[in-house]
């Protein structure tokens, strides 16, 4: 929707030269207003969507709608509170996922026989949907905060697990060679070697993860949550307010979005070295 | 104790599906201090096994690998490898690199001391500018200038060198060659070299080991004649092409040779 939207504007510029344009609008435009510029397009899709009378104005709100009700539930609701109750909760799991997960993760790619033996099991264990374990949750760890944690940790563990080892694999033995033949011991090896090489892989272990744990979230609030954004999704459900979903589902992308931001920045810091695509 | 690399009935085998592969055999070679051997040799004829057996990345199947008339039991800081794939590490800076063996245990150095070998050889290997470069912004030719100046830091006594101007075009292979040249001037080092090029192998070497189709062994040593300092003008010399056709007509027998047991493993 809004690729299709965004390329508009370079077709009415030229239609011989696809290339030129786009970099001469890129170039008029700066580069806030090219990322801005798909919002845009998709708030204006959604205005027309809900305003053309193709579907009723029951099942799909306007964009002022969702944000007045956006902004009720955050001056009347406390909103805030959940969510900062629904980031704790991913922030918490994901901790604990990834924790977990960058040591074992290492281990099976670094050992092949491990990895033989294990992958199968990480496999199945991955591809078992979160919302499928809920009853078994519930009988293990009560419905409590516990439980949803342990929810949002099982997403972010098995992903975080898979990103790890495969990157892990990847690493080129030539450069262990390197350091051998200039005199580095085992540990020197470790440390200096294999940790620079490991922290891009973890850095991408941990945005992965983060998106399958925001994507787990609402699961994770079915077990009994009174706060939290999957919990006001699920009662605005129950009173059929489709505004106040909408608000939800876009707290919960957006804050999502803000953090994987912030991961990324501080990607770029820590691997400046790392070759990228896009300068 | 003038020899200080002696490959001693050296042969290797490979674990493979349908049994075991050859691929040293017999191989007998002894190389005196501040040599410049090169092996020439079809390519997956065994060349880099016998550098890596010498390395001490893999072990011998039988024969001994000796080094100053010690048996090589690892790799160590002084042997220096150089790669055709460079080996630069992408999360180090220019200087990070070459300072990178002598922050080692191995070889450690005073700061003051590690600064002043890495700003010689940033100068000796024409880096200099680049010191803070990572190496994604480097050309092939300035990464494996990176890779020279960091085996040359820690004083290795050795370098072995497997095809390390193989990735290069043909002008930065030439501007390599010399800067080589200008370097083992400048400080001795026994060298083993790997390559294809039969030229290359005549203008740097002062011996030139000819190596067999699989299993390697030794079809000819050939020693070139010409003194060191050698200038780019050797090319034309007319016994330097008269050792350089002769020579290439020996790597192309045994290219056939290769091709046949290519054939030969294919019908049977």
């Amino acid at each position: 929707m809004t690729e299709a939207t965004a390329g508009k504007p370079a077709k009415a510029l030229s239609r011989a030269d696809t290339t030129a344009p786009a970099r001469s609008i890129s170039r008029t435009l700066g580069r806030p207003a090219l990322m801005i510029l798909p919002w845009v397009a998709a708030v204006l899709v959604w205005y027309a969507v809900a305003l053309s009378g193709l579907v009723s104005s029951a099942l799909v709100p306007t964009p002022g709608q969702v944000f007045k009700q956006f902004w009720r539930l955050l001056t009347t609701q406390k909103l805030w509170f959940d969510m900062l109750m629904s980031s704790e909760r991913v922030l918490l799991g994901l901790a604990a996922g990834i924790t977990l997960a960058v040591p074992i993760g290492f281990v099976l790619g670094w050992y092949r026989p491990v990895r033989t033996a294990v992958d199968p099991l990480v496999n199945f264990f991955r591809a078992l949907p979160p919302i499928a374990l809920i009853p078994l949750v519930i009988v293990y760890f009560g419905i409590g905060e516990t439980a949803k944690i342990v929810m949002l940790f099982y997403a972010a563990f098995f992903t975080g697990v898979i990103v790890m080892y495969e990157g892990i694999v990847q690493i080129n033995p030539l450069f262990i060679r390197v350091a051998r033949t200039l005199g580095a011991t085992d540990g020197e090896v470790f440390r200096r070697v294999i940790v620079p090489l490991t922290v891009p892989h973890v850095l991408t272990a941990v945005r992965v993860a983060l998106g399958v744990a925001w994507a787990t979230l609402v699961a994770s609030e079915l077990i009994a949550a009174q706060r939290g954004l999957g919990a006001v999704i699920q009662n605005a459900s129950n009173y059929f307010q489709i505004d106040v979903i909408y608000a939800g589902i876009i707290c919960i992308g957006v804050i999502a979005l803000l953090m994987d931001r912030c991961l990324r920045a501080l990607g770029a810091r820590l691997v400046r070295w790392q070759e990228r695509i896009v300068p | 104790m003038s020899e200080r690399i002696v490959f001693d009935r050296v042969s290797k085998e490979f674990p493979t599906a349908t049994g075991h592969m050859v691929a040293v055999e017999d191989f007998s070679l002894r190389v005196r201090d501040g040599e410049f051997i090169s092996l020439v040799g079809p390519s997956g004829c065994g060349k880099t096994t016998l550098l890596s057996m010498l390395a001490g990345f893999v072990q011998p199947t039988t024969g001994a690998v000796s080094l100053n008339g010690k048996p090589v039991a690892g790799p160590g800081p002084d042997r220096g490898v150089i790669f055709q794939d460079y080996g630069v590490f992408p999360w180090l800076t220019v200087r990070d690199n070459i300072a990178f063996g002598l922050t080692l245990k191995a070889n450690r150095v005073p700061p003051a001391e590690r600064d002043a070998v890495v700003a010689r050889y940033i100068e000796l290997m024409g880096l200099r500018g680049f010191e803070d470069a990572y190496p994604k912004t480097l050309s092939g030719g300035m990464k494996q200038r990176v890779a020279l100046a960091r085996a040359y830091a820690v004083k290795s006594d050795f370098l072995l060198m497997d095809e390390p101007f193989g990735a290069l075009d043909a002008q930065t292979r030439t501007a390599m060659q010399d800067l080589l040249l200008h370097v083992l001037e400048t400080e001795g080092k026994t060298v083993l070299f790997i390559t294809h090029s039969v030229e290359e192998a005549l203008y740097l070497s002062s011996r030139v080991v000819v190596i067999t189709a699989r299993p390697s062994r030794i079809r000819r040593v050939i020693d070139v004649p010409f003194p060191y300092p050698r200038r780019e003008e050797l090319h034309r010399h007319p016994e330097f092409a008269e050792l350089e056709y002769e020579l290439r007509e020996l790597v192309m027998q045994e290219y056939v040779d290769q091709e046949r047991q290519k054939d030969v493993s294919l019908t049977a």
